[in-house]
């Protein structure tokens, strides 16, 4: 197998990357050249569907699919949103596109936006990024000045305005209801689908809503054709009919307690093991490993003896986790505490529950709740039993909830349940060896500065 | 009438935002953060005000407002504010060792700005920085894999 050649972060460490002149140097703004006006929309949008790319964000959804979705000869005005806003934990890969290259992305968004016939983008970045801010607003600035936005770009027929918009700092908002709620100037409150945003999204009209990474994935795709996409990542499993196939470089997020953290491109598919030894130099300080999240907190969890689980998009389903999500992949060594784990992310999700749907809302505090009580050293048994019986009643599966928040913190407590009862039952008889008798009711327990 | 809030400057960069949106709802959040910016909270009265621009009812302006943690209303948040990420990343480094040691040096709790109003401290659910855990966002600035003694250093340099 020929070496693998990373192109998301080609140029990521050169030189003033981040300006028009150095990727016009190394290339760019020639994929779009070559699909404005002289490919029609339509076949733009076949070649991406042909492609196999699924979305980067999360939930891995096929790019062109999701495209066609849109209603066909619509008057418009068509919007494309520009998702932006990645806050689950472990997981930084669009900011290193952003701060590092993005002219790729606005590259690939002029691609998409005209595969969808859309004439004004939101490029929704979420605020906790000042750097990617500048860097994406001098970017979008010099893209005006070339004629590279505006009206007819790049001498085409096609007009295409993109404007950046910050966030203000919600998780939720990462969600694409959410993000367009909030982006007409509202709280980040997710809309029950149907309608699909594809149907009516932003300002009521046909929206489309994708990553940051999958837009500069579009434009590899013009530049180097379907077949090399394809020819990276692994195909369908043909004993599963509901795989898609995970084709594509991706980006890799590895943190924790890893030699070298940092974001790193590798094929779909790669596993934990080898991830964690080519790229991320080992676990740090010679310990041994315990377990990682293999996408985001809310994915779950996979044991050390679990590591060679692929990191594709329906690997780490195999492993009892819910998918591959944001492929942020959290190491954690020999000496964490699952119980510690467990209260950080339940801390997280009650902090960034939008409050909508009660199950969601009371459920991630209770389980924080417990888990302070847990943590504290007043725990007892039965409250495994309670935290077991959140993460089956808050999910999204018996659609209780609007969205997937509620899935997803669900998953780190139903995983590490299963996986780590032991421990935790452990936790507990030592540090409240006397069960009942030393234990406070979880209502009059604070949550940590919550406010 | 009370006195008005916001400047004719904050006024026609509102407005600015305004023509790029079909709905002139949309550059709520922006406003928001026109007036954040330039007074560190934002006041009711600039509630006020940000809502007759935008042709809505003052209810919904605050409604956004209340929804964003990172917005703050009743007093000035300090001239910097200090965001230190306590997420799994930044956590299994030692995160919350860290929120702690700068809670104790500047006698505030994570949300409260210090006396000498120098300094907000906040803590952050992520800031996507996790390869550089544990990390601090100290107004624009990003800092890096930053131990107690950098952060002391930090908290000193910070006028």
């Amino acid at each position: 197998m020929a070496e693998f050649e990373p192109v998301l972060l080609a140029n990521v460490g050169k030189d003033e990357s981040w300006t028009r002149r150095v990727y016009e140097e190394t290339g760019g703004y020639q994929a779009v050249r070559k699909v404005l006006g002289k490919i029609a929309p339509k076949d733009v949008a076949e070649t991406v569907k042909a492609s196999g790319l699924r979305g980067r964000g999360g939930a891995g959804f096929p790019t062109g699919l999701k495209w066609t979705f849109l209603p066909q000869n619509h008057p418009g005005p068509i919007y494309f949103c520009l998702n932006a806003d990645e806050s689950e934990p472990g997981t930084f890969n669009n900011r290193v596109l952003m701060e590092d290259d993005p002219h790729q992305v606005l590259e690939g968004m002029m691609i998409s936006c005209y595969a969808t016939n859309c004439k004004t983008a939101y490029y929704f970045m979420r605020c906790e990024y000042p750097l990617a801010y500048k860097r994406t607003l001098n970017a979008i600035k010099e893209c005006y000045a070339a004629g590279y936005l505006g009206k007819n770009i790049f001498g085409s027929d096609y007009s295409l305005d993109i404007f950046l918009h910050r966030g203000a700092g919600a998780y939720i908002c990462g969600e694409e209801t959410g993000l367009i709620e909030s982006l007409e100037g509202k709280r980040a409150w997710p809309r029950i689908k149907p309608p699909f945003p594809a149907v009516e999204g932003a300002f009521r009209k046909p929206t489309v809503v994708n990553n940051v990474e999958t837009a500069a994935c579009v434009k590899h795709i013009f530049d180097r054709g379907v077949d090399w996409f394809k020819s990276i990542g692994v195909p369908p499993d043909p004993n599963n009919p509901r795989d898609a196939g995970s084709y594509g470089p991706k980006l890799y997020c590895l943190s924790g307690h890893i030699n070298k953290p940092g974001c790193y491109e590798a094929p779909l598919g790669i596993t934990v093991t080898d991830l964690i030894e080519k790229y991320g130099g080992g676990i740090w300080k010679g310990r041994k490993a315990k377990a990682c999240i293999p996408g985001g907190i809310s994915m779950g969890i996979l044991k050390a003896d679990e590591f060679h689980c692929p990191l594709d998009f329906n690997g780490p389903g195999k492993f009892g986790c819910l998918g591959l999500g944001t492929a942020a992949v959290v190491v954690m060594d020999e000496t964490v505490q699952m119980v510690d784990y467990l209260m950080n992310s339940a801390r997280f999700f009650s902090h960034e529950s939008c409050g909508q749907c009660t199950p969601c809302r009371e459920g991630t505090s209770w389980a924080t709740k417990l888990l302070t009580r847990i943590k504290a050293g007043k725990g007892r048994l039965k409250d495994l039993d309670l935290l077991a019986e959140i993460g089956d009643t808050i999910g999204i599966m018996p659609g209780t909830t609007i969205c997937g928040l509620a899935d997803g913190a669900a998953w780190p407590l139903k995983n590490t349940l299963k996986k780590y009862r032991g421990e935790l039952e452990e936790y507990i008889k030592r540090t409240n060896p006397d069960g009942w008798a030393n234990t406070e009711p979880v209502r009059a327990l604070q949550l940590l500065s919550i406010h | 009438m009370a006195e008005r809030i916001l400047t004719d400057e904050m006024i026609a960069e509102i407005n600015e935002f305004v023509s790029r949106y079909p709905s002139k709802q949309a550059a709520t959040v922006p406003a928001l953060h026109i007036v954040n910016e330039k007074l560190r909270c934002v006041p009711r009265q600039a509630v006020v005000e940000i809502a007759q621009i935008l042709e809505l009812h003052p209810s919904q302006v605050q409604d956004t407002l209340t929804f964003y943690g990172y917005f703050k209303q009743d007093k000035p948040g300090g001239n910097c504010r200090v965001w230190v990420c306590r997420s799994i990343a930044c956590a299994l480094r030692g995160a919350d060792e860290l929120l702690e040691h700068m809670e104790h040096k500047l006698h505030v709790k994570a949300g409260e700005t210090t006396a000498d109003g120098r300094i907000s401290l906040e803590y952050a659910e992520c800031l996507g920085a996790c390869e550089h855990a544990p990390c601090i966002l100290a107004g624009d600035d990003l800092h890096k894999s930053v131990s107690q003694e950098q952060a002391d250093k930090l908290m000193a340099g910070i006028k």
